[in-house]
């Protein structure tokens, strides 16, 4: 009997096929423990208000998951039964950096997922590299509402909504308490996430508080700056009475100390969309009658009452941390909430432990209660999130010895977000049609 | 007016701040022709400590004005102890070497004080404002103004005044004028220009320290935040002429106030004004605005 080549390799060729198929169509082994990249700023200006109230959220969420120690509806243990080791990694460096690291995390350490990323820059450089390698990625608190306005993502989720519903949101408390303000100006950072909120406020103002006149001179100081002595001026001279900001991190508490001084909050009403973490930090010094937000139903807007999950979570988080939990705590807890979800479902649908992209599958369009309520991602074809956005104004309870926040109010998403298939700047260009707070 | 006069204290104020940080610099680039990374990781320990100490005396119950011995206290101690130990350790044996690997070396200290900074006082920051809420506010020119900023004018005008009379009215600085102009030429003269060295880098770490300890109540002290710092200083200087202190002087008073205008006129020009001031000077003159004049060697 003769053999040729030809022969051989058709045989080859053959058999590796069936093979494949073979292993394709195997349920994948159960697996006792899954690796999750979990990345947030651990070091830099942006690790003490954020990175680290995040990273414990986290923490917090994952190891009460893994012991099965969560109220309802998440008392079961584990993701799909399999135990999830957390693998911290600090997101300052730039975004070159974040985009080696999460290569390095996929694979090299060999991830099963990677949660999420709190600067816009970090998000959407990390957004494409995800798609490319394939691997579930879960952003957790960045707001630029580009990651899923500039394509579709495939591997992409985002847990928390964006910085237009912030931005309408904002605009929407001064038409309910400030609407006979005399004009607006804003005062935020210099890049991406600073330009782009206070663009949708000025858009949102526009078609909600038209009588309000805007500012020709708001203000972008440089991210980090540490010295606004020169803007603070600017904004005193200035007419506008209403101040928008979407300062954070060390920005907004330096502003603060900088402007109380001055008086400045005396003259102005100061609108900060995400400064909630210098509430906390400055305590009595945080001066009073400022309207806040927190991006959605988190931190100080809720900490006090809410849902049994809500208190469980504002409980232990005292508990283990000493601390409350801050807006970036609740929005990567959630992000885990939802991968236990999605994993759960999917296992139960599959019947085995779920592969990747049954995870995927169940992800898209998830709807699920979180800490503050329900969130829904009904955008971005199923991988955005659309939640209520609240704001307050600050205040001090002297009898507790901690600030709080009074006459909150929360927005609903049909209020606040686009519909499904518009961007969030043609959304506010054309006026917000749709939205269900238009009077 | 009223702008016009908020636009002049706003650019004198950004001004203080300025030579303040870049004074240090220039003097230990000055002598020792080192351009010390390592300046941003003093204004960091500076404001660090002086937090700190501000923070430790309000919880100690004294009253807010001790905060103003916290901040010198800070100063002295970190440009002290870091200064002597990074001359003494490190930069001592390397003086043979290229200027590039001084630099290198300079920025290593710098990385790994930032790394110390986290480990010792951790990520959380602190807050002093105890000072800056000690002198309160006064109205100039139709706003509210704090006190606490329209001194360090004062503190700027005092460091400026005592650089000049060291520099041009003691012993020592007539020394250090010869060391800057030759060193060799000083060492024949019997000059200790070891010594020099050391003064001059135990006092540039000192103005640097002293730079973060006095912003320090104005901001929140948080990692990372000495980053911008080297920068700015680093235009100042190089603007000015590398090693001149009426040179940092000028610098800091011409960013200071064409940001301020940009601010108050133009904000969007705000981020660029100290980089464009730079590509000018540099066009038409590359060794700075002050530099000192260069002895020919024949």
């Amino acid at each position: 009997m003769t053999i040729s080549i030809r022969g051989l390799l058709k045989g080859a060729v053959i058999s590796g096929l069936a093979a494949t198929m073979a292993l394709t169509s195997m349920p994948v082994a159960a697996k006792d423990k899954i690796k999750v990249g979990i990345v947030s700023f651990l070091s830099g200006p942006a690790a003490g208000p954020f990175g680290v109230p995040g990273r414990n959220g986290a923490e917090l969420v994952v190891e009460a998951l893994n012991k099965g120690t969560m109220p309802a509806p998440y008392n079961s243990k584990g993701f799909a039964g399999a135990q999830l080791e957390p693998v911290f990694v600090d997101e300052s460096g730039g975004n070159t950096k974040q985009v080696a690291e999460y290569r390095n995390l996929v694979q090299k350490q060999e991830v099963d997922a990677v949660i999420g990323y709190i600067s816009s820059g970090s998000c959407l450089s990390v957004a494409p590299v995800a798609d490319e390698l394939k691997r579930l990625t879960i952003i957790s608190v960045c707001g630029s509402p580009r990651l899923f306005e500039e394509g579709d993502r495939s591997h992409v989720f985002r847990t928390t909504g964006h910085a237009v519903g912030d931005s309408v949101a904002a605009s929407l408390y001064v038409r309910d308490k400030f609407a006979d303000a005399k004009g607006y100006t804003g005062i935020n950072q210099n890049y991406a996430w600073g330009q782009d909120s206070y663009k949708f406020f000025d858009l949102a103002m526009k078609t909600l508080n038209p009588n309000i006149s805007a500012s020709e001179k708001p203000q972008f100081p440089k991210i980090f700056a540490g010295q606004f002595g020169t803007e603070i001026s600017t904004l005193s001279l200035d007419s506008a009475e209403l101040v928008h900001s979407s300062f954070w991190d060390g920005d907004i508490e330096a502003f603060v100390l900088q402007a109380s001084v001055r008086g400045f909050f005396k003259e102005k009403q100061f609108i900060s969309t995400l400064g909630a973490s210098a509430v906390d930090r400055l305590g009595k010094k945080f001066p009073k009658g400022v309207v806040m937000g927190t991006r959605g139903e988190y931190g100080i807007l809720i900490r006090r009452g809410g849902s049994a999950l809500n208190q469980w979570f504002v409980k232990a988080y005292r508990d283990k941390y000493g601390a409350y939990p801050l807006g970036p705590s609740y929005q990567y807890g959630q992000a885990v909430l939802a991968l236990k979800l999605a994993m759960d479902k999917a296992a139960e649908k599959a019947g085995t432990f779920p592969d990747q992209d049954q995870i995927i599958d169940e992800f898209k369009g998830l709807s699920w209660d979180s800490f503050g309520g329900k969130i829904s991602l009904s955008q971005g074809n199923g991988h955005q999130a659309v939640h209520p956005v609240g704001f307050g104004i600050t205040d001090w309870d002297d009898e507790a010895g901690e600030p709080v926040i009074k006459d909150v109010k929360f927005y609903p998403s049909e209020c606040v977000m686009p519909p499904a298939g518009q961007t969030g700047l043609q959304w506010l260009e054309a006026g917000m049609p749709g939205s269900t707070c238009l009077k | 007016m009223d702008t016009a006069f908020t636009i002049l204290l706003d650019g004198l104020t950004y001004a203080s701040y300025l030579f303040i940080v870049s004074a240090g610099l220039t003097i230990i680039f000055g002598v020792m022709k080192i351009l010390n990374v390592a300046h941003g990781s003093f204004y960091a320990w500076g404001a660090y400590c002086s937090a700190y100490f501000v923070g430790q005396f309000a919880e100690m119950g004294l009253p807010d004005w001790t905060g103003f011995f916290a901040i010198a206290g800070s100063a002295i101690l970190v440009g002290a102890v870091l200064g002597l130990l990074i001359e003494r350790v490190i930069l001592r044996r390397m003086y043979d070497q290229e200027e590039i690997l001084i630099v290198l070396a300079t920025f290593g200290i710098f990385l790994i004080l930032e790394d110390v900074i986290l480990l010792v006082f951790g990520v959380n920051p602190y807050f002093a404002y105890q000072p800056m809420a000690y002198l309160g506010s006064i109205e100039l020119g139709g706003i509210t103004r704090d006190v606490y900023s329209l001194t360090l004018f004062a503190l700027a005008v005092v460091i400026a005044v005592m650089c000049w009379w060291g520099l041009n009215k003691t012993r020592w600085g007539l020394l250090l004028v010869a060391v800057i102009h030759d060193k060799e030429a000083s060492m024949a003269m019997g000059i200790n220009v070891q010594a020099v060295s050391v003064a001059t880098f135990v006092i540039g770490a000192t103005l640097g320290a002293l730079g973060g300890a006095y912003i320090a109540p104005t901001v929140s002290v948080a990692p990372g935040f000495a980053v911008d710092v080297i920068v700015l200083g680093f235009a100042v200087v190089v603007i000015g002429g590398m090693g001149s202190i009426p040179g940092a002087l000028i610098g800091s008073v011409l960013v200071g106030l064409l940001r301020a205008l940009t601010v108050h006129k133009m904000p969007e020009l705000e981020l660029f004004v100290i980089f464009i001031v730079m590509s000018v000077v540099l066009m038409f003159r590359p060794e700075g605005l002050f530099a000192p004049a260069k002895a020919r060697k024949i």
